[in-house]
């Protein structure tokens, strides 16, 4: 059956949550298209304040890359408006003047800032606080202007001001009401609050009514109502938001503050739905992430054809993201006659905390300066528990006794992380069933902590309750090992900037916990060494046993010598050698391996040197994190459909970068046509031969992640496959982690970024440099054995004793 | 099987590389014998104690012990115990240096 079309505009979070809600139910219902004026993948808008704040960059904002998109076969238009709809002929128009029909079409545009309608509004330096052009926009203002003024004293406005702050601007922030956030704290909070902020360095201007931006081209001041006024250099449009509606309105879907829709995020058009900010639920236009990722559910099962319960609304909690402060607010903020408060007010600590209760349920909360009870209490508050029964206040208890509560007293069912509703339960599978042991890792396969992040905390501590002990050695950053606190990044720094040139000059500098390090970390710092000084004297008892001895070590302790067959080609000449061979030393086992070559199975150790001598041809490195083979199919010199000659090229690839020590084991293929008999998809470099050039492939995997190469690039000759090739490879030794293959460390690093510095002629030039050094170190490691009698002695032999 | 108590001259000390591990074999018996940094001699039966098997003699060496070359357990030369999580024990050997002599006591 033909997919149907379905069309999204809008790239922003609700949105692509409810495309990763359709794959889930079903990933060959639709063709999807979505447009996103901005230029990014979808990220998270939610972390914006966080970049400004210098707590995170971003790209670690991206929640969809763009191998996400095509990986779901996604047409993404970045940076195209769609500038209308046409509902009858269902389909929809953008900027560039593309058209694209569509079965079913989702409305997902989000919001605006709501700018202020005074003169001036439209002055240079005059901005909203929504994307990250506005990010990118404050950063910039910020190297080179002083004073910057926030309207706005809400969520938003305080988060923007913290960012501001952080980048060394002087903040005034313009609010209109007594209280800040009067929507989420009541006037205790509030003032609680403001105190603190204006430690972190803000200057509040409460009960101002902006009514002028000043200045000529660029805004330099406000002028407010009762007369007074401010320098600026730029302003924060932060006083809220409104829904993005006009195409919308434009195109005869039904209006009202936002685009109306029904319990099934459908508005009043057929086939037309919208979800997010943009769209009014039963006379609520929601702006906080958990709500909208609720209708994203329920609009993927509409779509899905698997129309459940509807959405019904939601009770929003809210929290502030400013770095020093713990705030927590839902439901109603203010008692009244019907209802009740229960308070503790601890300024000693400086915590407040605030539950109204009526008819025994909470309908309120409000919690500063400790916000760890605010998942259980937005639990109740949700479910409308009694809480009659419940301790209400728990006084001067002991430190022990509020400390064991957390965690291990959390119910499995209770929701950690509000955004995505992912309960303990869930995150304690993940960690006990996947292994996760980062908070980042269990986001990646459960999705909490993906979005506010204001559960990572909690998330942390659930890992280290769940690992136990076993958490200590696997806390957040990812340690070389055991025996040092430093990063790869890290330690290669240090190396670099220290000129450390030995294992053991690096254990000391740099404080190794154990002298002589461990079977992680001293194969990683030979590797590290040896990648950063194209001349590093190799250590070679710090190898692991494979590489040490030249040969595989098989699980009986004998040894399996593979040497090369330069891309799987042969002679009968070096058959017959082999043939000879085999049966000279009574081998157990001759066998094609998967890299198309000849392998000897079963060789005690002190017979390696004499088989090697015999054979007289190159290690084939079977058994190195290096460039292991080049399978190649027959290609043009015979098949009638080979377009190139993959064998030649093949063979050169093989020749040229043999040897060469790389973060973990490299495969190549090249085929001749894209009938890809090399399997050239699943190869760490693929070369695919077409009529007139090559296509490279990379960080493909044919092992235990399964994974399709990624197309870096085509080129037309021989010799820029072997640039591309070359420079790729320097690249990924001088990036990735040790023992990280290209596919990981593609996914990490992004596509993107290594096309993006493999496009720089000089980049690769330099890359190359460095490599052909490197290779230029390298000897015949058989060859050197049968020679050196040392060599012989100290590794490949075995002395019989006699006991007298 | 190997008796016990057997004083058995293996080789001259400056012949043993360092950091290398060395097989001998005695009565079809292999010991594996370890010249570490800090120059003391070890040696130990050259037999994982990993329920798989295998050999340890080409394994990685870090101070006084021995990482298994198959399955990475770490084993103590000095008394041939498993560090944890994993366990188990290898069989050990006395070494008595005499001079330039090395003896292997079985």
């Amino acid at each position: 059956m033909a997919k149907r079309k379905l069309v999204m505009i809008g790239n922003g979070m609700a949105g692509v949550r409810v495309i990763e809600e359709i794959l889930k139910l079903n990933r060959d219902l639709y063709e999807i298209t979505i447009f996103g004026n901005e230029p990014h993948p979808n990220y998270n808008r939610i972390q914006l304040s966080n970049v400004l704040q210098g707590n995170t960059t971003f790209e670690e904002t991206i929640i969809n890359d763009l191998n996400w998109y095509a990986a779901n076969l996604i047409q993404l238009f970045t940076g195209e408006t769609v500038t209308g709809i046409d509902t009858n002929k269902k389909l929809v128009i953008s900027d560039r003047g593309r058209e694209v029909a569509y079965d079913e079409l989702i409305l997902a545009t989000g919001s605006l800032p709501f700018v202020l309608p005074v003169p001036g509004a439209d002055k240079e330096g005059v901005i909203g606080f929504r994307d990250i052009k506005d990010c990118e926009d404050m950063i910039q203002t910020a190297k080179q202007y002083k004073k910057a003024v926030v309207i706005g004293g809400g969520l938003l406005g305080l988060e923007a001001a913290k960012g501001l702050i952080h980048l060394g601007m002087k903040v005034d922030i313009v609010h209109l009401m007594e209280h800040l956030m009067e929507r989420q704290l009541d006037a205790v909070a509030s003032s609680m609050l403001k105190r603190e902020l204006e430690e972190q360095g803000m200057n509040f201007l409460m009960e101002k009514a902006t009514v002028e931006l000043t200045g000529s081209d660029r805004v330099e001041g406000i002028r407010f109502k009762d007369g007074t006024e401010t320098e600026a250099d730029l302003v924060v449009m932060a006083a809220g938001i409104k829904p993005n509606v006009s195409l919308a309105k434009e195109s005869g879907i039904y209006v009202n503050r936002g685009i109306v829709v029904n319990d099934f995020m459908e508005t009043n058009i057929p086939h037309v739905y919208a979800v997010g900010e943009c769209a009014e639920h039963r006379e609520i236009v929601y702006g906080l992430v958990a709500p909208l990722y609720e209708q994203g559910k329920v609009l993927a099962q509409v779509l899905c054809n698997q129309k459940d319960k509807g959405y019904e609304g939601s009770i929003t909690g809210t929290q502030l993201k400013v770095s020093g402060i713990d705030l927590f607010s839902a439901g109603e903020i203010y008692d009244d006659n019907t209802s009740k408060a229960i308070v503790v007010h601890n300024e000693y600590e400086g915590i407040y905390k605030k539950v109204l209760v009526r008819d025994d349920h909470i309908v309120g909360i409000v919690l500063y300066g400790d916000t760890k009870d605010s998942n259980r209490l937005f639990k109740m508050l949700n479910e409308k528990q009694d809480v009659s029964d419940f301790t209400s206040i728990s006084f001067l208890h002991s430190q022990e006794a509020s400390d064991t509560n957390d965690v291990a007293s959390m119910p499995n069912d209770e929701v950690v992380c509000g955004c995505n509703g992912i309960s303990k339960e869930t995150i304690v599978n993940a960690i006990q069933e996947e292994g996760v042991t980062t908070v980042e890792q269990v986001g990646g396969c459960t999705n909490a902590g993906r979005s506010c992040g204001r559960c990572k905390p909690v998330i942390q501590d659930i890992i280290a309750y769940t690992l136990g002990d076993e958490f200590a050695q696997t806390a957040e950053k990812k340690t070389v090992c055991g025996c040092t606190t430093l990063s790869r990044d890290e330690v290669v720094e240090e190396i670099r900037e220290k000129g450390l040139t030995t294992i053991k000059e690096v254990m000391n500098v740099l404080h190794w916990k154990n002298e002589e390090g461990c079977s992680k970390c001293r194969p990683a710092l030979n590797y590290f060494l040896g990648m950063i000084y194209p001349d590093y004297a190799d250590e070679r008892d710090s190898r692991l046993v494979n590489e040490k001895m030249h040969a595989n070590i098989q699980k009986d302790g004998t040894y399996s010598v593979i040497p090369r067959m330069y891309g799987g080609v042969t002679t009968a000449k070096d058959l017959r050698k082999l043939a000879d061979i085999a049966e000279k030393y009574d081998v157990q086992l001759l066998k094609i391996t998967g890299g198309q070559r000849i392998g000897l199975y079963g060789l005690e150790k002190e017979q390696l040197p004499a088989v090697w001598e015999d054979l007289g041809m190159p290690s084939g490195y079977a058994y190195g994190k290096t460039l292991r083979t080049v399978k190649t199919c027959v290609g043009a010199q015979f098949c009638r459909f080979g377009t190139q000659d993959s064998m030649s090229l093949g063979i050169e690839l093989e020749k040229r970068f043999e040897r060469l020590d790389t973060p973990h084991k490299v495969k190549m293929g090249v085929s001749a046509c894209p009938r890809n008999c090399a399997e050239a998809g699943i190869k760490d470099v693929g070369i695919v031969g077409l009529d007139g050039g090559w296509e490279i492939y990379v960080a493909g995997n044919g092992g235990t992640d399964l994974r399709a190469g990624d197309l870096l690039c085509k080129v037309k000759t021989e010799e820029e496959v072997y640039e591309i090739t070359g420079a790729y490879l320097q690249y990924y030794r001088e990036t990735a982690l040790y023992l990280e293959r290209t596919s990981t460390w593609v996914e990490r690093v992004g596509l993107d970024h290594v096309k993006e510095v493999l496009a720089n002629e000089k980049t690769r030039n330099e890359l190359n440099e460095r490599l052909n050094q490197t290779l230029a170190r390298y000897e015949e490691p058989w060859q050197k054995a049968v020679e050196e009698e040392q060599i012989r002695n100290a590794y490949y032999s075995k002395r019989e004793l006699l006991k007298l | 099987m190997i008796s016990t108590g057997t004083r058995i001259n293996i080789c001259n000390y400056n012949q043993l590389p360092s950091m290398i591990g060395q097989v001998f074999v005695i009565d079809h018996e292999e010991i594996a014998v370890f010249r570490l940094s800090n120059g003391k001699v070890r040696a130990i039966e050259n037999k994982s104690p990993h329920p798989k098997g295998g050999k340890l003699a080409d394994g990685l060496i870090s101070g006084e012990f021995i990482y298994c070359p198959i399955h990475d357990w770490k084993i103590s030369l000095v008394d041939g115990k498993v560090q944890a999580p994993d366990r188990g024990l290898v069989k050990t050997f006395p070494i008595e240096i005499d001079g330039e002599d090395v003896f292997l006591i079985v």
